[in-house]
């Protein structure tokens, strides 16, 4: 069987915006996914896209105002954030964030507890204040996977769901395909963007990528009127209101995970959507009526210092990982820009990723899952752990 | 555990509290086999909460959750405290309960359940969610018994959004639960079990049953219940299809139908239609716990996987009664549920180590396919692409199988509008989720109780496959849809709270890019803690 010259494994929002990055510029590519599109934590996330620590921050921001018209479909993209507090320790930090967001050249106007609830009508009297990134935004993630992956076929790359990588194939030191159960499909060039699974796809051929899943959940209201500000959070949540008018919004203790090649077996939300309610009803009291009307989890990848790998392998030279941990919904469409250039030129032409290579880890030692305690932990091993 | 095992402290392992009760067996619904499962097992001395959500809240009704009522229900429905006597006294069964030393609790709602497994190390027990009209809490329990039932699987046809559409087993509990039906003269959908049944109490309470009406050219249940219901005075309309039902201000006033040999159509004069063509097995609980559950045609639809009609796949949870498959998508019945419900508990019971002789199982079977009767009613109403299925959300069948962006979102771009199912079809079979996550079809604050099945199985008639070959979309908790602060844990724990971050909270995760490997790195961990909101 066939394949491309660049074969992407994983059809997140990762793997599909590199897909259509690279069809943009001419090249054959094919995504193939284990399931169907954006399955795993790119349907699932909260949307956001204000990551003023990232290296592909300013082009996240230059590219989300573009995306729909650039992609041909909508992404529900909407501007802009309100992120307020009702403690005054949160306001603290919140103040300080918009610092170091003005410090990179972008507008942050501090709020007064009325403007926050000019733009946020659900708040309450309980604001003690908030900011205003005149940047950011959020967008809807199922639609935005969705959007990716035709925009991609429409410029004739292929997506085969369904599709396992089982195995990643070399010869002469490069990679020549990619094993599957529709039988080997060869390339000239991977992109390995498989999420959690990327670890376990990299080490036979001697790459160590050290990761560590873990669960992270969110609940979503019935539909409330639209709010100026969709993008309102703070109180210990990330979230937004749906252009749809639902309330989605996460936040709080996460779980850490084993989870083998074929993927998640389940992803299973917790009692812990009891204190989200709690904290959402907390944030936007005049929304605290809503009904909730579902809850969901997804699985996200976390390097040892949490951050992502973007990394054009030296050895194969053949060899592209992207593996964005908690913030690559909104980066995606910098991250494919980013792994266009690096499959095609080499390097990243708007960005310095020095930072995110894989060889920051080459020291990492074999048991740091169980240092970090990043493993599965029981309760009667936590209580243990907790005990003075 | 090794002595360089790190914890961490943001983590949720250690944090979930202890449940606000607990009870070595939860029964989750108070039918007949719910309640003759929490006799049986407290018989043994166990000891046994009974939770039936009975009686509903009023702005849950007209939600039509967990049944589909079509606002025909009196206003008797508004005064809780009577509905509960009603509830008691048509059911001695629950008197029985009460008595045999049951914890019985009405009116409250099991919106999740939860237990330790993959994905779910840090749950200390297995735990219930429960809620009433005012709060939630928490109930841990060593066994489960799901006695759930089944719902009303519905169809949409014009107008089926007014009041008076309605189906069976709503039908059932408003006529003989609540005691507060408002509906007087009826056309009953279908002519399988399930509408005979619908049909004979109908008539039994003195209502006027105008006729029952089938898609299909022959009547489906038995040959000599078609003779007695003519001979009741019910007209049988066979090969005809609901076009639309006329309304005014008290909801629909009757039913048009179209006669599909001829096309002549002609309105039967009504004010309640009842969709009596299938029920299903309610098996949310069992999805939102991890529980097997898989196609079964004969059973209504999907159904827990079980050796024996009470185990499932997981150790401590069991099912009896209509959960464990509505037989040809009717009720096993009264006498069957109670018998399942009773074996449950001797299941359950062995399963703690009491001594128990289990009775031999008496399985009701039926041989007749009801997926494959809800596809024939489905195909036909196929004919009204125009007919919104999903009330909720406002999607149409045509919407659906166009997979059309809401209207919220304006005209479609050029390169949306040459998107439909079709497209999707060419990279791997029609998936529901999917398809819900576009069209947001299934995705109201009725949880899609009333829209479901009916756009699974549109999905299959406009993909060609059979309705057994769309995969289940995933059922999620809360599984009743609860306002926010009652479901809240307004006393949370002090751990929950004092570690609660916006993310994960690894520690230098959210430092600016240019700060990493400066001496700034270390000042920007501090000021970010909790998460930095990105
Ligand atoms: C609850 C939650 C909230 C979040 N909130 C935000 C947010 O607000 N903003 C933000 O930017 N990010 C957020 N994130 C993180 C974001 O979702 C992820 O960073 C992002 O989706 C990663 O995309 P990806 O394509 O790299 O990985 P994934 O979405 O995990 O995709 C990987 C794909 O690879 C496929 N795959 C894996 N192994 C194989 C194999 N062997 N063969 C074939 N295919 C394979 C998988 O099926 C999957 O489709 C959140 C995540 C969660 C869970």
């Amino acid at each position: 069987m066939s394949g491309a010259s660049v074969i992407v494994i994983g059809a997140g929002v990762t793997g599909l915006s590199s897909a259509w990055w690279l069809a943009r510029s001419g090249v054959d590519v094919l995504v193939i996914d284990k399931g169907i599109v954006g399955w795993e934590a790119s349907g699932r996330n909260g949307g956001g896209a204000s990551h003023y620590h990232s290296p592909l921050f300013h082009e996240e921001q230059k590219l989300w105002p573009q995306m729909d018209e650039l992609l041909g479909y909508t992404t529900e993209y909407r501007r802009e954030r309100v992120i307020f507090a009702t403690t005054e320790h949160h306001l603290e930090n919140y103040r300080r964030m918009a610092e170091i967001c003005r410090g990179l050249g972008y507008r942050v106007d501090d709020l007064d507890p009325a403007q926050v609830r000019s733009f946020v009508p659900l708040a309450g009297d309980n604001v003690t204040g908030g900011i205003h990134l005149r940047f950011g935004g959020q967008a809807n993630p199922q639609r935005t996977v969705q959007a990716y992956a035709w925009a991609l076929q429409d410029l004739g790359g292929r997506v085969f769901q369904h599709t396992p990588a089982l195995r990643i194939v070399t010869a002469g030191g490069r990679v020549s395909g990619v094993e599957t159960p529709r039988g080997v499909l060869g390339c000239d060039h991977l992109v390995v963007a498989a999420g959690p699974q990327a670890e376990a796809l990299l080490a036979p051929i001697g790459l160590r990528l050290p990761l560590a899943p873990a669960r992270a959940e969110m609940i979503v209201t019935e539909p409330a009127p639209l709010m100026p500000v969709g993008g309102a959070d703070g109180n210990g949540l990330y979230g937004r209101q749906t252009l749809r008018g639902n309330l989605a919004y996460g936040g709080g203790p996460h779980e850490w995970l084993d989870v083998d090649a074929l993927g998640p077996r389940r992803r299973p939300s917790t009692p812990i959507l009891r204190n989200l309610a709690k904290r959402v009803a907390e944030l936007l009291p005049r929304g605290a009526h809503l009904r909730v009307i579902r809850s969901w989890a997804g699985v996200v990848e976390n390097t040892p210092d949490g951050r992502p790998v973007l990394d054009r392998i030296a050895d194969p030279g053949n060899l592209t990982v992207a593996t964005m941990s908690g913030v690559g919904f909104g980066l995606s469409p910098a991250t494919g820009h980013a792994v266009r250039d690096l499959v095609i030129d080499g390097r990243c032409s708007f960005a310095d990723l020095g930072k995110l290579t894989l060889a920051r880890f080459k020291d990492t030692p074999a048991d740091w899952r169980e240092r970090q305690g990043w493993l599965p932990t029981t309760h009667e091993q936590a209580l243990a752990a907790m005990a003075p | 555990m090794s002595a360089t095992r790190g914890f961490d402290r943001i983590s949720q392992a250690g944090k979930v509290p202890a449940p606000d009760e607990r009870t070595q067996i939860l029964v989750v619904g108070g039918g007949p086999a719910g309640a003759a499962a929490a006799i049986e097992a407290a018989k043994a001395g166990g000891s046994v909460m009974l939770v039936d959500e009975n009686p509903v809240g009023v702005g849950l009704m007209a939600l039509d959750t967990p049944l589909y009522f079509g606002g025909r229900f009196t206003n008797a429905v508004q005064t809780q405290a009577r509905m509960v006597e009603q509830i008691l006294a048509s059911s001695p069964l629950l008197e029985a309960a009460f008595e045999a030393g049951v914890d019985v609790r009405l009116g409250t709602y099991v919106w999740g359940a939860f237990t330790p497994g993959w994905g779910l190390a840090s749950l200390p027990e297995s735990l219930a969610g429960l809620a009433d009209e005012e709060r939630a809490w928490m109930v841990g329990f060593n066994r489960l018994i799901l006695a759930t039932g089944a719902r009303d699987v519905a169809f949409a046809f014009r107008g089926w959004d007014q009041p008076g559409v309605m189906g069976a087993r709503a039908f059932e509990a408003l006529t003989s639960r609540y005691d507060a039906f408002s509906g007087r003269r009826l056309v009953i959908l279908g002519t399988g079990e399930l509408a005979i049944e619908t049909a004979r109490a109908a008539l039994s309470r003195g209502l006027l049953v105008e006729a029952v009406v089938d898609v299909a050219d022959a009547f489906q249940g038995d040959p000599s219940a078609a003779a007695e219901l003519a001979a009741a005075g019910v007209e049988i309309l066979l090969g005809h299809v609901p076009v639309s039902a006329p309304s005014g201000l008290e909801g629909i006033e009757g039913l048009t139908l179209s006669d599909h040999a001829t096309g002549a159509t002609r309105t039967l004069p009504c004010d309640t239609i009842i969709e009596a063509i299938s029920l299903t097995p309610v098996i949310e609980l069992l999805d939102v716990l991890g529980g097997a559950i898989a196609p079964a045609p004969r059973l209504g639809g999907h159904a827990p996987v079980t050796s024996d009609g009470t185990a499932t796949s997981l150790p401590n949870i069991f099912i009896a009664g209509d959960v464990a498959g509505a037989p040809g998508g009717a009720s096993m019945g009264e006498e069957a549920a109670i018998a399942s419900g009773r074996r449950a508990a001797q299941a359950v019971l062995a399963s703690l180590g009491h001594e128990v002789r289990p009775e031999v199982s008496t399985v009701v079977e039926s041989d007749f396919d009801a997926l494959a009767y809800q596809m024939a009613w489905a195909r036909a109403l196929m004919s009204d692409p125009d007919v919104v299925i999903c009330q909720c959300e406002e999607v149409s069948r045509a919407a659906l199988t166009e997979v059309r962006p809401p209207g919220y979102l304006g005209p479609p771009s050029p390169a949306q509008a040459k998107r439909d199912l079709a497209s999707l079809l060419e990279d791997g079979p029609a998936n529901q989720d999917q398809i819900k996550r576009l069209t947001r079809a299934c995705m109201g604050p009725c949880q899609a109780r009333r829209c479901r099945e009916q756009v699974a199985l549109t999905l299959a008639c406009a993909s060609n496959v059979a309705p057994a070959d769309v995969p289940l979309a995933g059922y999620r908790a809360p599984v009743r849809p609860l306002p926010l602060n009652v479901l809240a844990d307004w006393d949370e724990s002090p751990e929950i709270a004092r570690h609660w971050d916006v993310w994960m909270g690894i520690p230098g995760q959210w430092t600016p890019y240019d700060d990493i490997g400066t001496e700034r790195e270390a000042l920007s961990a501090g000021i970010l803690g909790e998460g930095g909101h990105a």
